[in-house]
């Protein structure tokens, strides 16, 4: 407790009737954030693995269209910003701006997900698919692993646009639609890592 | 008895404390504009790491491509994230996780050879 009272920024995290003075949630999305950094690891391990060790077939390589995916990856940062500033109208009492901020996000995640759903298929129709090689069967759970974390997040910010129009979420709950933004943005840095190591890297 | 002890918080007491709690939450984040700014500077370093892809593979390229990552990783984490505003509990619980995965990830990566010297 000495430890977090001690930090002048933090200031406002003491305001939590819990034993660290934190809010118990918002340390539960952390520690489910810090065991995802596991889970993508290992994902991303595996494809470095398996990344010149195909034997037949087209390799994921030889496919990518870097410039398409660098438009995915900026639209899939633009949602950071946009559940950012969803963030802060919530933590200001503005209901309107909050719901118009989280529909943007979903809507940016949509737009990264068709994307990626027409990536797949262009792959697929060129003879990549998941049983081709095993570069390919790396690349298709690494970024399919991704891309269901993507939908989920977009299920999450529209249920809480749902909760938002129905008065159930009033300026107290901000810390709600806080940690849903912490799992969208960290599934945004996820996506940094993959478009870099697995897209960008030769 | 008058006074406010953690037992006798009431629900509207507890309200109160999560809006005072929301608002300066708020101040101690980054402004909507600040948050703009490292939007396009994120950009920015995006467009730039596409450039180098299109420059001849090397160890530089691959080198400076890393660093491009790691600078986006560690601006969003700090900003949008407000990891740098936050407690340092939950620094420490992500930067916990984050580097028990690296060095995990990176000696299994040696076991199955995939450093060569």
């Amino acid at each position: 407790m000495a430890d977090v009272a001690a930090h002048p920024a933090q200031a406002h995290d003491t305001h939590h009737q819990t034993a660290t003075g934190l809010s118990n949630e918002k340390i539960a999305m952390w520690a489910f954030l810090g065991s995802e950094c596991m889970l993508f690891g290992a994902l991303i391990a595996t494809f470095l693995l398996y990344k010149h060790r195909a034997v037949a077939g087209p390799t994921p390589h030889s496919l990518y269209d870097i410039p398409f995916t660098s438009v995915s990856s900026f639209v899939l940062l633009m949602s950071s910003l946009s559940m950012a500033l969803g963030v802060a109208a919530i933590q200001r009492g503005d209901h309107r701006r909050l719901r118009v901020w989280l529909c943007t996000t979903a809507l940016l995640g949509a737009v990264f997900i068709g994307g990626q759903i027409y990536e797949f298929t262009t792959f697929i129709r060129r003879g990549m698919t998941i049983k081709t090689n095993v570069t390919s069967g790396a690349f298709y759970v690494l970024t399919g692993f991704h891309g269901v974390h993507v939908t989920l997040g977009i299920i999450m910010l529209l249920t809480l646009v749902n909760f938002s129009i129905r008065g159930k979420i009033p300026q107290a709950k901000a810390e709600v639609v806080e940690i849903a933004g912490l799992y969208w943005h960290f599934v945004d840095i996820v996506w940094i890592i993959i478009f870099t190591v697995v897209y960008l890297i030769p | 008895m008058s006074d406010h002890t953690t037992e006798e918080i009431t629900p509207e007491d507890d309200t109160e404390l999560a809006v005072e709690a929301a608002l300066e939450s708020r101040q101690h984040h980054p402004s909507d504009l600040t948050y703009v700014g490292i939007a396009i500077i994120l950009a920015v370093f995006t467009a730039i790491e596409v450039g180098i892809y299109y420059l001849h593979p090397s160890t530089w390229t691959a080198l400076s491509l890393l660093f491009f990552m790691m600078l986006k990783f560690g601006v969003v984490v700090a900003y949008f994230m407000h990891l740098r505003f936050d407690s340092p509990i939950f620094r420490r619980l992500f930067i916990g996780g984050l580097t028990l995965a690296v060095v995990v990830y990176t000696l299994v990566l040696f076991m199955f050879g995939f450093y060569h010297f």
